[in-house]
């Protein structure tokens, strides 16, 4: 059986690194008690699968990882009781900041998540800059026909234009001492991430915060979600006594 | 109450590693600093990632958290590029618990576990600005204390350090934070008094209430310059283990740190008397934990850690009483079947290899083992009573059941050694790699090592140290002896610490507190993180004793003589100094001396001094080893098969 997580990365822990967000799955997974599958060999590990990785610093309401179990749950229903248990048990082990938003069994036969996600939403907050000097900058990036970046692929400088990966932007208004944006960037073949698009704005900003809102596939020609938080509603506390 | 943490993540995104600073480990604690409550700031002058898991910072941090009248928090060494952010931004060092400022804490308390960090311990005061020296701390100033190994003999820090404390840290940490909280509630007004009421706290060494008299080169007199404090300062040791079952909530990081894994300390002490081990000398007597305990802590910390390895720590875990019981039940408590057991100190017998084969299920890829020696006649002088037959039947064994690297340890510069010995190295790691083509077709043996540095309170402290030519000449004969005989040395591997290192180890080891210049001066020229071998400059240190008209011969190569007054003459480990002496001159007539555990006391003084005893489960030697044990030399029959078929079980008495 294979479980989709999502969970949100926000505060303190958004200082920890991708590899090191992995292992505490691991211990996680392990104090929860599931039956986690391990890989066979010589150095057994636990079989999860990370989505997008996230730039350290960087918050998320947004990251997925798919499990897999060695057996499926004794009580083999899967309703939105198992899955508000099995989310508040495995979140219950995790660190203050690592929030398990959802959680669903998913189909083996999809492509890995960080095949099938095509874009996200980001929510950046930058410094020193005003509503009206934000909106210049956006609209005179977006008004061009070819963003060239420098980026750095196998110890290889490459220059590549990643217009087509800036799919969306506006200024969102006032945030707390600075301008929100919103942005939706392209993540194939290789995902643009919000700093990447600062640095190639006129002039150049910087963020003060940003914060991954969502992960978005496509299923036809609609974009949706992995796992929406919407999918499985936590089921009131006086309905489960 | 402030923390600095809104100013900090607006600049963690600079640093490299900004998990070292944010805490949020699984068992941290956010305590609720009051007035009346003497607040510790537990440093490791290290990094977060080699502090983290040090077993002694994790305990003291709880002890002081479940006292009613203190409070702990964390702190480590920030690396160059955070140091270097907080003097930009003027921010002060913090803790990573709440991030409060280290000038808010009444101690500063760092743990001591090598030479090479005093300079750290420098850069951390002045991150905290705190003034360096204790002459100019005011009231208001934090007391800065040390404890940890190398603070039996914390002279060369005498002029930064308000106090020094030897010992098991368990119960003087509840003194010291009484005596701390009555100061601070009668307002906190003299230094000098809160320094006599500490000096006046067993174990607890005031060096400024030391008055140190040379003449010449030589220290004639180191003792109190005011009365009522003590002559001698003893150590603290806890008198039975199981009545401190801490850590109980293991720190587990959000970032990878060394020794990442469940630690258990299942006993303290070790009485096998290696004579350069100051380990082995300091922490007498051997104090186990009753097997139960140790059960309980590791299912209990694996549950709520979720590690899926767990370490026996202690300096030999072999030695443990039935110690293959408990590893057995430990494994048979592990409900999903992937936890490991590791054995960090394994003694060098077929038999210790047997236990390790049982427990390491997953990931069997080296065993290490410490001879430390080349030859029975060296290996006699440092009383590590292993011999060539133990070391085969070890490695023979490791070989036979699957593992296919062996680490051997060995120690340079040794009291006694000649190049024979130190050629030796290779023929034992040689054969080692003969019994390994029994079973694989390139296995694979590596020699580790290390530049012999004599310690106090231990044997060997009279010794003059190799110089760096020396040991630098050993090493190559190895290294030669390997090139020029490579295919009879063919599987054979040579690793080596930098022999520059060893010297700058060596000066403070056994320095004196004219050395606070040299640290102030090497400090002062940027020479921190020195354990580091890429921050490592022996040049900072030379230039720093030539300007103070010192001498590296005089602190480091030249053999002490018996009637000369050490530095930490004053201070005890509770052994007799004539034991240490006779144990000296039995080492250079190559006598060895079995282990008191089953053997009779020979009055080193650690136990009788203090009134208290060796705790141990089994009063016969364990199985294997005719290491020291009283068992018969020459028996070295060995209670496991060295095949990988079902073993034999060990017949070890109970």
């Amino acid at each position: 059986m294979r479980l989709r997580i999502r969970f949100a990365k926000t505060g303190k822990v958004r200082f920890v690194g991708h590899r090191d967000v992995a292992r505490l799955w691991e211990r996680g997974l392990r104090k929860a008690s599931l039956s986690v599958a391990y890989s066979e060999g010589f150095s057994p590990r636990p079989r999860l699968s990370f989505g997008l990785a996230l730039s350290t610093g960087y918050e998320s309401n947004a990251e997925y990882l798919e499990v897999e179990l060695r057996e499926p749950f004794d009580d083999a229903t899967w309703d939105c009781w198992k899955a508000e248990e099995v989310r508040a048990r495995i979140d219950a082990t995790l660190p203050v900041g690592i929030d398990v938003l959802a959680v669903a069994p998913s189909d083996r036969g999809e492509d890995s998540l960080q095949k099938a996600v095509t874009s996200c939403t980001w929510e950046i907050i930058v410094d020193g800059i005003d509503v009206e000097e934000a909106s210049t900058g956006v609209l005179e990036l977006l008004g061009r026909s070819q963003i060239l970046l420098e980026r750095e692929r196998k110890g290889k400088i490459f220059t590549e234009d990643i217009r087509h990966q800036l799919l969306a932007l506006e200024v969102n208004g006032d945030a707390d001492d600075g301008v929100r944006l919103i942005a939706d960037l392209g993540t194939q073949p290789r995902a643009l991430r919000p700093g990447e698009m600062l640095a190639a704005m006129d002039p150049p900003l910087t963020a003060r915060s940003v914060c991954r809102m969502n992960q978005w596939m496509l299923q036809g020609n609609d974009r949706i979600e992995p796992l929406s938080v919407d999918a499985a509603p936590a089921p009131l506390a006086e309905v489960r006594a | 109450m402030s923390s600095l943490w809104p100013e900090l993540e607006r600049v963690l995104g600079e640093v490299q590693k900004p998990a070292r600073y944010i805490g949020c480990e699984d068992g941290m604690i956010v305590p609720e600093h009051r007035p009346e409550k003497a607040a510790w700031l537990l440093i490791y002058p290290d990094t977060y990632e080699v502090g983290l898991p040090n077993q002694g910072l994790q305990i003291l941090y709880e002890i002081i958290n479940e006292r009613p009248d203190a409070v702990a928090e964390r702190s480590y060494a920030p690396w160059t590029d955070m140091a270097g952010v907080l003097r930009r931004t003027g921010l002060p060092l913090f803790s990573v618990d709440t991030h409060r400022p280290a000038t808010e804490f009444d101690i500063l308390a760092f743990n001591l576990s090598s030479e090479l960090v005093y300079t750290n311990l420098l850069e951390c005061l002045d991150l905290s600005r705190v003034p360096l020296h204790t002459t100019a701390r005011r009231p208001e100033d934090p007391l800065v204390v040390v404890g940890g190994h190398c603070a039996y003999n914390p002279e060369p820090l005498a002029d930064f350090i308000d106090a020094a404390v030897l010992g098991d840290g368990e119960e003087v940490v509840s003194e010291l934070s009484e005596v701390v909280a009555a100061w601070k509630a009668a307002g906190r007004t003299s230094r000098d008094g809160i320094l006599r009421e500490l000096a006046r706290i067993e174990g607890v060494y005031v060096p400024s209430l030391y008055e140190a008299e040379f003449d010449g080169d030589r220290l004639v007199s180191l003792s109190p310059s005011t009365t009522g404090i003590p002559e001698v300062v003893e150590k603290r040791t806890v008198a039975d283990l199981a009545q401190w079952p801490y850590p109980k909530n293991h720190l587990v990081p959000l970032t990878e740190v060394v020794h990442d894994r469940l630690n258990v300390e299942v006993f303290r002490g070790c009485t096998r008397g290696c004579r350069f081990c100051q380990a082995g000398m300091i922490t007498r007597p051997v104090r186990e934990r009753p097997a139960g305990q140790v059960r309980t802590m590791i299912a209990d910390g694996l549950q709520r850690t979720g590690y899926d390895e767990v370490a026996l720590t202690s300096l030999s875990t072999a030695d443990f009483s039935n110690i293959e019981q408990v590893v057995a039940t430990a494994v048979a408590d592990d409900v999903c079947g992937q936890v490991s057991v590791s054995l960090p100190s394994l003694r060098v017998d077929a038999f210790t290899v047997g236990i390790a084969a049982e427990i390491q299920r997953a990931r069997r890829t080296g065993l290490t083992f410490a001879p430390e020696a080349g030859t029975w006649r060296l290996r006699q002088v440092i009383n590590k009573l292993v011999n060539e037959e133990d070391l085969y039947g070890a490695v023979g064994s490791a070989f036979s059941q699957g593992w296919r690297r062996a680490k051997l340890y060995f120690l340079t510069g040794l009291p006694t050694e000649t190049d024979e010995d130190t050629l030796a190295i290779l023929d034992l790691a040689s054969r080692c790699i003969d019994e390994g083509r029994e079973y694989h077709r390139s296995p694979s043996v590596t020699i580790s090592l290390g530049g012999f540095v004599p310690k106090p309170f231990t044997p060997f402290q009279w010794f003059g140290q190799n110089t760096e030519t020396e040991l630098r000449r050993k090493i190559g004969l190895l290294r030669e002896g390997l090139r020029l005989q490579g295919k009879t040395y063919k599987g054979v591997k040579l690793k080596w610490h930098d022999a520059s290192a060893s010297v700058v180890e060596g000066l403070f080891s056994r320095g004196d507190r004219r050395l606070g210049a040299v640290i102030e001066d090497v400090w002062r020229n940027g020479g921190v993180f020195q354990e580091w071998s890429e921050h490592f400059d022996l040049k900072l240190w030379e230039d720093a004793m030539a300007r103070r008209g010192l001498s590296l011969d005089w602190y480091v190569y030249r053999h002490r003589t018996e009637d000369e007054l050490l530095p930490w003459d004053h201070l005890s480990a509770g052994l007799h100094k004539d034991f240490l002496w006779q144990d000296w001159r039995d080492a250079l007539a190559e006598v060895g001396l079995e282990d008191c555990r089953w053997t009779p006391c020979y009055d080193c003084g650690a136990c009788t001094g203090y009134g208290i005893e060796h705790i141990v489960a089994s009063a016969v030697p364990p199985a294997g080893g005719s290491q020291g044990t009283g068992q018969a030399e020459g028996d070295t029959t060995v209670p496991v098969s060295l095949t990988t078929g079902p073993r034999v079980a060990a017949g070890v008495g109970s």
